[in-house]
């Protein structure tokens, strides 16, 4: 018995626990290569918001937009030419834009609040979580220009720690969508769901890598691509990293299996426990701080059902710049070379 | 209860005094403070929760630490059994000592977090607006929320979406947490500041019900663009003497020999009971 390592007791509790996510993985055929991604196109996700406006416009005459004056910013100019009676203009008053957001709630209306990530989130958090998530109303609030990604503007506008105070709220869905086409779909599933919800998005023109006719499904995670090595859980613009990432991987013969998380909360813990039970270890990536994210949710649920190492791509606490895009994606970690690298820690750390 | 507003407005006094003692019998039952905040606003709940709000239309306590006024008034009103009203600040209660949201239809947000009430309320009267409904947002503030910037932003986007079915009524006691409001931040309850921002401002006195009433009455019948403030002029404390216009009475409970002199003075001054009697 003495021969024993001393962890083997904590390891034999993890089996128990991740045996049957284990059998049920095994039934899966497991592709011999990744599958691929090509775009053709680039956009900018906010612009997916917009479409999905549109057809919101034209589809649910329940659903009004406010604007705090950047109109032009969010891509409601369709919205609002279509349905002029349905856009109600805040001005840069944001905090008031969020308690009458409640307010029309309960008048039946379907209140998408919008604003850059920093003011739709920071700057107004106590009418967030008063009027708004306590008070459970059907405000959905839909932010741009979130991250690092917005580039020139600099730190004040780059707000990084938006998912994790949106997260901390009970009751509130929080929603990072990865392209065009899924900001789109997501925008129009909010407004079928009743409750309050945090949509986030960005301002720079990305890769469109899935569907134009999806179904979003909140909470329900998207197997981008499978693998049995290494598991890459990402949101937002850092799919697209990710894929990458698992395509230098598979040169080096390291079989990645990338999971969008573009539901942050209520987190589908199943498919990320089904996920490591396979390939042993997990790699976060997120366009957010490092504390309070996607990441530390993951951990969470890893923590408290097995034992995996997770390495984190994400910005390590700090603030951002001024710089282009490319520019501070690189600087602050958050390239595909980044999960490359966090890949190969975690592998090592099995 | 269902009583006319010919009987309510007869019966003013009594039911003032009334809404008092179930007001101070819940702050001594929890030995808990904002006494002087509820007691100050019972007549505007009067004049206007219990005399104007239809079904249709919505109430909001912004100033939600006077939840014991707004308990008390739904309680007359039948909203609120007497059964859970004795549930006040205990151990899953209903009834905290700010409102909670989704437990009773005349609350439906949370409040107390000074400065939400007209924001909501400027939302739900646009609401009405977009749906053409004839309805009223009423919503009650105290002066010093009016500290407050979302206050002042929820007060232009009135005014430039002409909600003229908005009708805002601050509670101007002029004294706040911790001193005057003069002390403090200045008067940002001035008649005049509402005024020159464009509302259509009328300052009353806020104990007395008729007035209120009446006040209330002929603004619902100005369809011209305008939202409505009333600037109500009342007593901190009002009803108990100790109590009136005394800030400590905006955090301090009661011990039981205050709680008997406070509802023997309420019996005098609105039962004409005698205290000795």
């Amino acid at each position: 018995m003495s021969s024993l390592p001393p962890h083997w007791g904590s390891w034999k509790k993890q089996w128990a626990i991740i045996k049957p996510y284990v059998a049920l993985a095994g039934n899966i055929p497991q592709p011999e290569i990744m599958k691929k991604y090509t775009f053709t196109e680039k956009k900018d996700t906010r612009s997916g918001f917009g479409a999905g406006m549109q057809q919101l416009g034209q589809q649910n005459e329940n659903v009004v937009a406010l604007c705090a004056d950047l109109v032009g910013s969010l891509k409601l100019d369709a919205f609002i030419k279509e349905n002029p009676d349905r856009f109600i203009q805040c001005g840069i008053s944001e905090a008031n834009m969020i308690g009458v957001s409640a307010g029309l709630a309960i008048g039946g209306k379907i209140p998408f609040a919008t604003t850059f990530a920093n003011f739709a989130t920071g700057r107004v958090y106590d009418q967030i979580r008063q009027s708004v998530a306590y008070s459970h109303k059907n405000v959905k609030i839909c932010a741009s220009h979130a991250g690092l990604t917005l580039g020139e503007d600099g730190a004040t506008h780059q707000i990084l720690e938006d998912l994790g105070m949106m997260k901390m709220l009970p009751g509130m869905t929080v929603i990072n969508p990865c392209d065009y086409n899924q900001t789109k779909a997501a925008t129009i599933a909010i407004a079928e769901y009743d409750g309050p919800v945090y949509l986030r998005f960005g301002r720079p023109v990305v890769p469109i890598f899935t569907a134009d006719d999806q179904k979003f499904e909140i909470g329900k995670a998207w197997m981008v691509s499978e693998g049995t090595d290494v598991s890459i859980f990402a949101t937002g613009h850092l799919v697209w990293e990710a894929i990458q990432a698992g395509e230098i991987l598979e040169a080096e013969g390291i079989s990645a299996e990338v999971v969008n998380i573009h539901t942050i909360k209520p987190l589908d813990e199943e498919a990320i426990l089904k996920s490591v039970a396979k390939t042993g270890c997990a790699v976060s990536a997120e366009e957010h701080n490092r504390l309070g994210g996607l990441g530390d949710s993951i951990a969470q649920v890893l923590v408290k059902n097995t034992l995996v190492p997770q390495e984190y791509v994400a910005v390590d606490d700090s603030f951002g710049e001024s710089g282009t895009p490319a520019q501070l994606m690189e600087k602050y970690g958050l390239t595909a070379k980044d999960i490359v690298a966090a890949a190969k820690r975690a592998i090592a750390r099995k | 209860m269902t009583l006319s507003t010919d009987h309510i407005l007869a019966h003013a006094t009594h039911i003032s005094g009334e809404l008092r003692l179930k007001t101070l019998s819940l702050y001594n039952q929890a030995h808990a403070g904002h006494i002087g905040c509820s007691l100050s606003c019972i007549d505007l709940m009067i004049g206007v929760l219990l005399l104007h709000k239809a079904e249709k239309d919505t109430f909001i306590l912004s100033k939600g630490h006077a939840a014991a006024a707004l308990y008390a008034s739904l309680n007359w009103l039948g909203e609120i059994s007497d059964d859970v009203l004795a549930t006040y600040y205990l151990d899953g209660t209903t009834l905290p000592a700010h409102p909670a949201p989704g437990q009773f239809k005349g609350i439906p947000f949370a409040t107390g977090s000074l400065g939400h009430g007209l924001p909501i309320a400027t939302g739900i009267a646009h609401a009405a607006r977009i749906m053409d409904e004839d309805s009223y947002a009423y919503v009650l503030l105290s002066d010093g929320e009016t500290n407050e910037g979302t206050t002042w932003e929820a007060a232009h986007f009135a005014m430039q979406h002409k909600l003229d079915n908005l009708i805002m009524i601050i509670d101007k006691n002029g004294l706040q947490g911790f001193g005057t409001t003069n002390e403090v931040l200045g008067d940002t309850a001035d008649p005049a500041k509402w005024t020159a921002i464009g509302f259509e401002t009328v300052e009353v006195n806020g104990h007395d019900i008729e007035e209120i009433y009446s006040t209330v009455k002929t603004l619902k019948t100005h369809k011209n663009g305008l939202p409505k403030a009333i600037i109500a002029h009342t007593v901190k404390g009002k009803g108990v003497s100790y109590m009136e216009n005394k800030l400590e009475w905006h955090y301090l409970p009661m011990n039981p020999e205050q709680y008997e002199a406070a509802t023997h003075e309420i019996q005098e001054r609105y039962f004409n009971i005698a205290a000795n009697a």
